[in-house]
């Protein structure tokens, strides 16, 4: 098994470089640049800025020059848009705040969404059922854009509980709308198919044999249709993982919280080059490692997967 | 007895006077107005400001910030005229091609170090130098700064550009061709001072809140990018007695219907209102939705280079496509925000010039859209012969309204047939600087009061020109009111020439739309670049 993960994360290396050619190149290559805007620049003062920070050499040797510094120096460049800061600071400043609401949201979206799901399996056909099925519809049919408004108005404009966004540092009540509206539709995703994977396994002969040699339902439910269960779910939630790691744009646009979504889709429409593949590198070795740790996972739940 | 009487009136002077100077404190020294005991001013900016750097801000909302946290030789009253700043006074040679301003010696900067003219001169050479590339070289070339353009080209140091510090508090500049307005010229950030010690110690890192020193009336001191930014008064300020705000807060809303919602729970003092709704929120809230012209224009602009349409070669095509424009539609009903249609290319709030009436302003719309439809005939255009062309848009709500009002007013009343594109934004600016399109949409806010910040946008030199006119008779106009003494008459009859002649569809003038806590004192509603100061702002009790 070890030597499977020093082989896969071998593998990573090349595909994140990949990704960032890819990347490198589709963004020299949408129209516009860096210094493009509604106030042409002068010629030599363009020529200025595009010396400075190495615009005017080949496409080639401006990627040369990225990986070398990166590997080098571990400086993943200059922001053209920020010119206080570099994408080093960019990502050390709004990393831990995506990672902070994103986990929280990750959590709240398994544990609820699991639970709700199972609840709903068990009781299948019940009020309890409807009850979890309807929340769980509800709430992918509210997306964070519209959840996003809706908590403002409430918990901001009517109720007056909760400040209508910012950071703070990462103070609870900073934490609860943002946690919520990211959460929701991936909670509904959760106990949908939570409670599919789970009606299907309770019906499976090898339940049935449980069933017939008179284990509790505890038992059967928590021992045998648990792990198989889960199985379809924690696919679901590798992916979601990261997604909700590096950040939600909307949580950012409308919460404030200063996270990495909001910078990574100003970066693409600014064209700041370098803060939009560094970003685009933690994205890219993000998937990677939850890739591998889901297909680590997987051999716990399920015995007949072997590395 | 006697005694005790004099206690009494003694306790009672002592504690009239404790009243008094309370009292003082809690008033505003002008206006008389209670004092709100706590003096923070929150407003909403949209984006993330791209620096805090004098010589490298590049946009408004920088701008702003750096304006509360430097001072220039200049400052801008209430109505965008001009007060002393750092400097005192100026004198001006006979030529006007030489300034000497007189520095305040009582300037300091916020680590207590003075102000001098050598922090002056280091700054605006460090604007010029290639080595910055700041993108506002520009800026520096437009203050026509003697050697400034060979600097920026890198052919001289920037050692050798035209200003110098006679001594600590005379600053002298030297400029390659007269310019009458040069002293409106540095209420801009970028001829504020930067700290050279500091700028060296730090290099880029220099603006960062621990490393910062400026010398305005704030310090920054808190940045939380995306977040908010926090700038606290200084106590080193010269004129720090006078200042009332004792911190300023921008908070970095993306989306301005959630400001509005953060505003309506009491978390910003100032937003934006978003287009359409000023109408209900004057009604709800009178007090507070404020509506002032803006020194900003909005138009369409017709392609007249040889990739532009053969149609659009024909002024008669122009006139009809700009008079069938119901401009009272989109002010009145899509933007709603007290905007005022425009007839004319320069804004009506601008200075020193009325833009003329035109023909078409004096004109119903019913009578122009008969004039429109019989002009279009005029040209051969028709039911059996439909004029179509493609019109761009860079990709937002309010430009996307606009847009299909537009086509479907044409469509309607002239048969014509435009087709819409709307594109990502630096798409856009590509499209249109590469003269890609038909008919595009422009709008132009201006560098500096004054009607040729607008007007030179039609030059045929200029870069800006985006739909390539050209009337040598407007270049010749616009070199003439360069040193005219009397400016009117030219832009008056520039302004005729464009509505005759029609190279863009002038569509409405901006208006600043905000929403205004109505215990902000002195907001600067009348100064129409909107450069506000946090120093001349007050909190009144409520």
């Amino acid at each position: 098994m070890i030597s499977y993960v020093i082989r896969r994360l071998l593998v990573a290396v090349p595909t994140i470089m990949l990704l960032v050619i890819a990347a490198f190149f589709m963004m020299h290559f949408a129209p516009g640049g860096p210094f493009t805007s509604e106030r042409p620049l002068p010629p030599e003062v363009l020529a200025n800025i595009e010396a400075r920070y190495g615009l005017d050499q080949p496409l080639w040797k401006q990627l040369w020059d990225y990986f070398i510094n990166i590997f080098l120096h571990f400086d993943f460049g200059p922001s053209f848009r920020y010119k206080d800061r570099d994408v080093n600071d960019i990502i050390a400043q709004g990393f831990p705040i995506s990672l902070t609401y994103g986990s929280l949201a990750f959590l709240a979206a398994s544990i609820v969404g699991i639970a709700l799901g199972i609840a709903a399996a068990i009781r299948h056909n019940t009020w309890l059922d409807y009850f979890a099925v309807s929340l769980g519809i509800a709430a992918q049919a509210l997306p964070n854009f519209i959840m996003g408004p809706i908590l403002i108005l409430t918990f901001t404009l009517w109720l007056g509980l909760l400040p209508g966004g910012g950071w703070n540092g990462g103070q609870w009540e900073y934490l609860i709308m943002p946690v919520i509206a990211l959460s929701t539709s991936y909670m509904g995703n959760i106990a949908r198919i939570t409670r599919s994977s789970m009606l299907e396994v309770m019906n499976s002969n090898f339940i049935r044999t449980a069933r017939a040699k008179g284990l509790p339902e505890r038992v059967i439910i928590w021992r045998h249709a648990m792990k198989p269960t889960l199985l379809p779910v924690v696919s679901y939630l590798g992916p979601v993982f990261v997604y909700v790691l590096t950040g939600s744009v909307f949580v950012d646009i409308y919460f404030s919280t200063g996270g990495l979504g909001q910078s990574y889709v100003s970066s693409a429409l600014t064209r700041d080059y370098a803060v939009l593949l560094g970003i685009t590198i933690l994205y890219g070795a993000l998937t990677v490692v939850v890739n591998l740790l889901t297909d680590l996972a997987y051999a716990w739940f399920d015995p007949k997967i072997r590395y | 007895m006697k005694h005790h009487a004099k206690l009494t009136l003694s306790t009672f002077l002592c504690s009239a006077l404790l009243a008094g100077t309370a009292l003082a404190q809690a008033t505003h020294p002008v206006t008389g107005e209670p004092l709100a005991k706590d003096q923070t001013f929150t407003y909403r900016v949209l984006d993330e400001h791209s620096s805090v750097d004098p010589q490298v801000v590049e946009d408004t909302i920088g701008a702003e910030i750096v304006r509360d946290l430097f001072e220039g030789l200049m400052n801008q009253d209430a109505q965008g005229k001009l007060i002393p700043g750092v400097a005192t006074d100026y004198d001006v040679s006979d030529d006007t091609k030489t300034y000497t301003f007189h520095l305040r010696d009582n300037a300091k900067w916020s680590n207590g170090d003075p102000v001098t003219a050598g922090d002056f001169v280091f700054a605006w050479r460090r604007a010029a130098s290639p080595e910055l590339a700041s993108p506002y070289q520009w800026y520096v070339k437009l203050m026509s700064l003697e050697n400034a353009s060979e600097i920026v080209a890198g052919e001289m140091p920037p050692e050798e550009l035209g200003v110098t510090a006679i001594d600590d508090h005379t600053l002298e500049v030297r400029l390659s061709q007269p310019l009458s307005y040069f002293p409106q010229m540095t209420t801009h950030s970028t001829t504020f001072p930067a700290p050279q010690k500091v700028v060296e110690e730090f290099g880029e890192e220099w603006t960062k809140p621990e490393n910062i020193v400026s010398n305005g009336a704030y310090v920054l001191t808190e940045h939380l990018p995306n977040e908010r930014s926090v700038r606290e008064r200084n106590e080193m300020y010269w004129d720090n007695e006078n200042t009332i705000i004792d911190k300023t807060i921008a908070l970095v809303i993306n989306d301005e219907n959630v400001a509005l919602t953060r505003f309506m729970a009491g978390e910003l003092d100032r937003t934006e209102v978003p287009a359409g709704q000023f109408p209900r929120l004057k009604k709800e809230h009178p007090e507070e939705a404020i509506s002032f012209p803006r020194l900003c224009n909005y138009y369409y602009t017709f392609n007249q280079s040889d990739t532009g349409p053969e149609a659009f070669k024909d002024v008669r095509v122009r006139q009809a496509l700009s008079l069938a424009v119901d401009r009272k539609i989109i002010t009145q009903n899509i933007k709603a925000g007290g905007e005022p249609e425009a007839y004319t290319f320069t804004p009506e709030a601008v200075a020193g010039f009325t833009p003329p009436q035109t023909e078409m302003s004096e004109m119903s719309q019913a009578d122009r859209d008969a004039k429109a439809k019989e002009l279009l005939a005029e040209a051969g255009y028709g039911p059996d012969n439909p004029l179509t062309f493609d019109m761009i848009y860079n990709t937002d709500e309010s430009h996307e309204k606009i847009a299909v009002v537009l086509s479907q007013m044409w469509k309607q009343k002239l048969g014509v047939v435009p087709n819409l594109a709307n594109m990502e934004w630096k798409v856009f600016l590509e499209t249109r600087g590469n003269q890609d399109f038909d008919l595009a949409r422009g709008a132009w806010c201006g560098d500096y009061n004054e009607a040729s910040t607008f007007l030179d946008l039609l030059d045929s030199e200029s870069g800006y020109n985006d739909g390539k006119y050209s009337n040598p008779r407007v270049d010749e106009l616009l070199i003439e009111a360069k040193s005219a003494s009397d400016t009117t008459p030219i832009y008056t009859e520039i302004e005729q020439i464009l509505a005759e002649e029609v190279p863009v569809i002038p569509i409405y003038h901006y208006a600043g739309v905000y929403m205004m806590d109505s215990d902000v004192g002195n907001w600067p509603v009348e100064n129409v670049e909107q450069n506000w100061y946090s120093k001349d702002l007050y909190k009144i009790a409520e």
